[in-house]
């Protein structure tokens, strides 16, 4: 998945939003991406909206359900968020979509700072594997993985989407790899 | 890394923190750069982080103390931890109870980690030994030993303020002899990478063998700050000094303590940094501890942010112990 295809899903989610926006009658959303992969898509986005507040940046570290398992993530960047989340239309953008523990880490963080009126979750692409009821109101790129593989956003100049196999402690081999593309919607 | 370090988990994580002698530069800069995390908290309107829930942290403080203690619970509570205070001087041990059975109680009521001050230079290290295997310890001083948390938020202030440590020439001025907390800053200072590190103070405050720390002995005040672009005044230890050390704190100030004048010859973006309290007209004047340069009060803030993060470091690893956890992060 090259920098080409994603900018065309990109251009795709920007549409999408548009009408999300204007179909729930919101004036002003506030955009925010979760590092670090969610901010360079969301950077995007931003630009593609003119919103005329500056984007947030969220960091999930300090909220993660796993921190007792594995310890605290190495590298941790302040959130940023420039405006109030209170009484706001919140867009939340994050790069890849799957077991969804990332954005109820992002939900509680985004809480902490206020109360927003709504939340929209935007997801570059999305893949199964959900363990929790959440779900994105735009998509950019639906993916059929196998469950051992891993689906990554590199960047953030080019943006490319790699595959690979996770880093798991179960050493079943990737025999029954289906070569299924990233076909998007 | 290495099994000999109590401070470190045989993956070479920190597991408590005793000292910064002995800990790499990539150990100290993963710390400033964890603290720096921490700082975006206070911007929150839920000043809390929830990553320590139900976590158990006792500060065990056998010497008085406000700032340290306060900071301590302050970053506990805002990582979601339960604290307890323990007043030890006026507890159990009046009552003739042990350390080690003031110890072994507080575990037996499920704590995950101390934090101890103690007037006894190797306290937290021995309490760290005899300390369950799941318990993590942090010194808040020991004697004249160490305060590691002191020095590290000092680093983590000099970074934010100049960027890094290469060409630094820094000044610490005062009481070396009794101060743990020179002693932890010129460990992070050299393993950091200070271009020059120099200690100013009477002859009677400084160590015989000052220089085997890795310092420059200087007893001018103003020929030590010259070109400085980092200036820490130490709090002149009065309850400390016993005899003939000094003839008095005005005579002290008088050749040490620093004014407006006296910096003149420091590098004009120098910073002035003391550890608190502050005694006004001894270590230095109002001018100097209220001025542009002073960065004191940014210190007291940047105290819970590296105290969050050094919790947060020691208790993340503890259910790591032993089992050789691979860090995956599921997304």
């Amino acid at each position: 998945m090259d920098a080409a295809a994603i900018h065309t899903a990109i251009e795709e989610m920007a549409a999408e939003l548009r009408n999300l926006i204007a179909e729930r009658a919101i004036a002003a959303p506030l955009m925010v991406g979760i590092h670090t992969g969610g901010v360079w898509v969301a950077e995007r986005l931003h630009a593609a909206l003119s919103l005329s507040d500056p984007l947030g940046r969220l960091d999930i570290s300090f909220y993660r359900d796993d921190f007792t398992r594995i310890g605290l993530h190495p590298q941790v960047h302040p959130s940023h968020l420039p405006a109030a989340v209170e009484g706001r239309h919140v867009i939340l953008v994050d790069d890849v979509l799957q077991t969804g523990r990332t954005i109820r880490a992002a939900l509680n963080v985004l809480f902490d700072y206020g109360r927003p009126k709504s939340v929209i979750l935007a997801a570059l692409a999305e893949r199964g594997g959900r363990q929790l009821p959440i779900e994105p109101n735009v998509v950019g790129l639906h993916a059929r993985l196998a469950p051992g593989e891993q689906l990554k956003l590199t960047g953030p100049v080019p943006l490319a989407l790699v595959r690979g196999l996770a880093p798991t402690k179960s050493a079943t081999p990737p025999a029954e790899r289906t070569e299924h593309g990233l076909p998007s919607t | 890394m290495n099994a000999t370090n109590i401070q470190l988990d045989a993956a070479g994580n920190l597991k408590h923190l005793l000292t910064v002698e002995g800990l790499s530069r990539e150990l100290l800069t993963a710390i400033l750069d964890q603290a720096e995390g921490f700082t975006g908290v206070t911007q929150q309107a839920v000043k809390k982080v929830p990553l320590c829930r139900g976590k158990v942290i006792a500060n065990l403080f056998f010497e008085t103390s406000t700032r340290t203690r306060t900071t301590f619970e302050l970053a506990a509570k805002r990582l979601s931890a339960d604290v307890l205070n323990l007043n030890i001087a006026a507890s159990s041990t009046s009552k003739g109870e042990t350390l080690l059975d003031t110890l072994h109680n507080l575990e037996a009521m499920h704590v995950d980690m101390f934090v101890v001050r103690h007037s006894a230079s190797g306290a937290a290290h021995f309490i760290a030994e005899q300390a369950a295997p799941h318990v993590s310890v942090i010194n808040a001083g020991d004697g004249r030993h160490a305060h590691p948390t002191q020095g590290l938020l000092d680093m983590f202030t000099i970074r934010r303020h100049k960027g890094g440590f290469e060409h630094l020439r820094v000044a610490i001025v005062g009481d070396i002899l009794h101060s743990r907390v020179a002693r932890s800053q010129i460990a992070a200072l050299n393993t950091l990478g200070a271009a020059e590190i120099r200690v100013i103070g009477p002859r009677t405050l400084i160590p015989d063998a000052a220089e085997s720390l890795g310092v420059r002995v200087c007893h001018d005040l103003r020929e030590g700050v010259r070109d400085a672009d980092v200036v820490i005044m130490l709090r002149l230890q009065r309850e400390r000094m016993s005899g003939a050390l000094l003839p008095s704190a005005h005579e002290y100030y008088q050749l040490y303590g620093l004014t407006e004048e006296r910096l003149s010859t420091a590098r004009p973006d120098a910073i002035v940094m003391h550890p608190g309290p502050i005694n006004r007209g001894v270590e230095m004047d109002s001018q100097v501890a209220d001025g542009p340069r002073s960065v004191i009060l940014e210190q007291v803030s940047n105290g819970i942010a590296i105290r969050m993060a050094v919790i947060a470091m020691c208790i993340g690893t503890q259910n790591l112990r032993g089992l050789g956890a691979e860090a995956t992060y599921d997304v």
